[in-house]
């Protein structure tokens, strides 16, 4: 057998399109006046008529899904459609009741946009082919029980809540930049207030269409759609997976299958899920009960008018307006709850003495820094903290007019956080105050002095460390408290004295 | 325009009927009449009239986004050919 030349060291390059499917945040179901707060209930407890597919339901839109959608169109700089309709599509399985999803097919709500992924310096633009409603399924539940039958059980509360699709073109060239695509969707979604944007409740979720191709040319191998991916990391790690296995299988010289593959997170690798036996039949055609819908271009300006500022928009005008670095203004704005905490402490009245570029920069500081810590350690959600911003706002000042050192003030939020107490109170029981006199300051060197010989003779052979060693001393007697540049200058001065 | 065999064994599957091989004989019959009956439809110049889905006229029904009480359990429940406790039971849904 002859091993065809052409396999070896060809540069090839992964194609990659995602389609991510959005559970929108309305309060009732996408044809249906029932709740779609599917989670927190009891089984079978958010079901209708319409929910089952009875006969002589009547299945009606939700406006808010519509317009969620536009403005999920909008901000991915679609074309809105001035005619849509709902298609129904045959789905065999017992997750939906009704026997047929009711979707969207060849008249999605929004179309032809697009966005821009920044990855590693390199911005790529990404093309968005669409954005339609369908509605999610039913969970099933898969049963082994004591007599070794298996069996699903089925609980229809999730079926039928709005559920919108984004799907791009095949323009993603890596798993990073997948994953940072998916982010900014994540970012967008989140700033919108149209979903959770939960992954592993599945509010947000990834489906993948990858395939390799030799540089430079536009005829790819098979693809492969990857699916169970529950975590931006998941993403990431499923399809350099996958791009490393199809590279590896055309190098060895055999064919990638067309199929269907699941990531499993606890082994890092995909897995065959099925092999297409017979393609879909779907057969879908436009729905008969649902009448379509004539967009008029005025619903659309409405929709744009009230859009929300997005991350982008707000990191730049942050950089604009408080003079912040580009790389703190990406930090802030990375969810909009943290931006609107930053500009409400920004607000707030204990800042407005403060020079606002000076206020800005500090509270950056301190939001990024040590209350970020304390969040993540905590796994608290920033809207659920007890410090309000006039509270946040006190710290800082306190920090900026020398009434407490850094390293009090790292202590006054951390109490804070935990208890609520303001700032003031704090320092006063917990006697935080810095000691900027020098007298009281001058005795507590002369202890640190007296305790550390060795450290004296060591800065008298002219050993620099030494005297941080000693400052480092009186602020351990000091809990910290000692103002740190005086305490430098009077410890040279009895070192200098002592001579 | 006669449907073949295999045609509505497909169409069987899809709706998720058993038939018999005489009533295969019986449908290949029936539904060959009906699309016939369709092809007649063909007759009428449709080029400048737009594709509908719709009789009524009706667009834009929508509703704005309420809640409103759902049917109590037992009732989703009571046409459930198999139950159990608060689940519809059905056969094992093959995932992977």
């Amino acid at each position: 057998m002859v091993v065809s030349q052409t396999t070896k060291n060809i540069d090839y390059e992964t194609v990659i399109g995602l389609e991510v499917h959005v559970q929108l945040s309305t309060k009732s179901k996408m044809y249906c006046s029932c709740s779609a707060a599917y989670s927190s209930a009891p089984p079978n407890t958010h079901v209708c008529p319409v929910c089952l597919g009875l006969p002589g339901s009547l299945p009606v839109i939700n406006k808010q899904a519509v317009e969620y959608t536009m403005m999920m169109g909008l901000a991915l700089n679609c074309n809105i459609a001035e005619h849509s309709h709902f298609d129904r599509k045959s789905y065999p399985y017992p997750d939906l009741m009704k026997g047929f999803q009711i979707s969207q097919y060849d008249a999605p709500l929004a179309y032809g946009g697009w966005i821009d992924i920044e990855t590693e310096q390199v911005v790529n633009r990404i093309r968005i082919t669409r954005v339609h409603l369908e509605e999610d399924v039913s969970k099933l539940l898969h049963q082994t029980n004591s007599l070794g039958e298996i069996y699903s059980l089925v609980d229809v509360n999730r079926s039928g809540v709005p559920l919108m699709e984004v799907v791009s073109e095949p323009d993603i060239r890596s798993p990073e930049e997948a994953r940072h695509y998916l982010m900014t969707l994540h970012s967008i979604v989140r700033y919108l207030g149209i979903s959770t944007g939960n992954m592993e409740e599945g509010s947000f979720r990834c489906d993948a269409n990858i395939s390799i191709r030799e540089r430079g040319t536009t005829r790819s191998n098979n693809k492969v759609e990857v699916k169970n991916m529950n975590s931006f990391k998941a993403v990431y790690q499923a399809l350099s997976f996958e791009a490393q296995r199809q590279r590896e299988l055309v190098q060895k010289g055999e064919h990638i299958s067309m199929e269907t593959r699941g990531w499993v997170d606890n082994k890092e690798i995909t897995v065959s899920q099925r092999s297409k036996e017979y393609a879909h039949d779907y057969r879908y055609f436009p729905e008969p009960d649902l009448p379509p819908l004539v967009i008029e271009r005025n619903w659309v300006t409405e929709i744009q008018k009230n859009m929300p500022e997005l991350a982008q928009q707000k990191r730049d005008r942050f950089v604009e307006q408080y003079g912040l670095s580009l790389y703190d203004a990406s930090l802030l704005t990375e969810s909009r709850a943290l931006a609107d905490y930053f500009e409400t402490c920004l607000k707030s009245p204990a800042l407005q003495n403060l020079p606002k570029q000076k206020a800005a920069k500090e509270l950056s500081n301190w939001l990024l820094g040590e209350f970020n810590r304390l969040l993540n350690l905590s796994n608290i959600d920033i809207t659920r903290t007890k410090i309000t911003p006039q509270m946040m706002g006190e710290l800082i000042v306190f920090a900026n007019d020398n009434i407490i050192n850094i390293s009090s003030g790292k202590v006054v939020l951390e109490v804070m956080f935990q208890t609520g107490k303001i700032a003031k109170d704090i320092i006063a029981e917990m006697n935080l105050a810095r000691i900027g006199d020098t007298s009281a300051i001058d005795e507590i060197v002369k202890q640190a002095i007296q305790a550390n010989p060795d450290a004296v003779a060591d800065y008298k052979r002219g050993k620099e460390q030494a005297l941080k060693f000693l400052v480092g001393q009186v602020m351990r007697i000091s809990k910290g408290r000692a103002d740190a540049k005086i305490t430098a200058e009077i410890i040279k001065q009895n070192l200098i004295e002592g001579e | 325009m006669a449907l073949s065999r295999e045609e509505v064994e497909h169409i069987a599957r899809l709706a998720r009927l058993g038939i018999t091989e005489a009533d295969k004989d019986k449908f290949c019959d029936q539904l060959s009449n009906i699309l016939e009956q369709f092809q007649t439809l063909e007759e009428v110049d449709t080029n400048n009239v737009l594709p509908t889905a719709q009789v009524t006229d009706r667009q834009n029904s929508m509703r704005e986004d309420n809640i409103l009480p759902s049917l109590p359990q037992d009732a989703v429940l009571s046409n459930a050919p198999w139950r159990e406790q608060e689940y519809f039971r059905v056969r094992a849904v093959l995932e992977e």
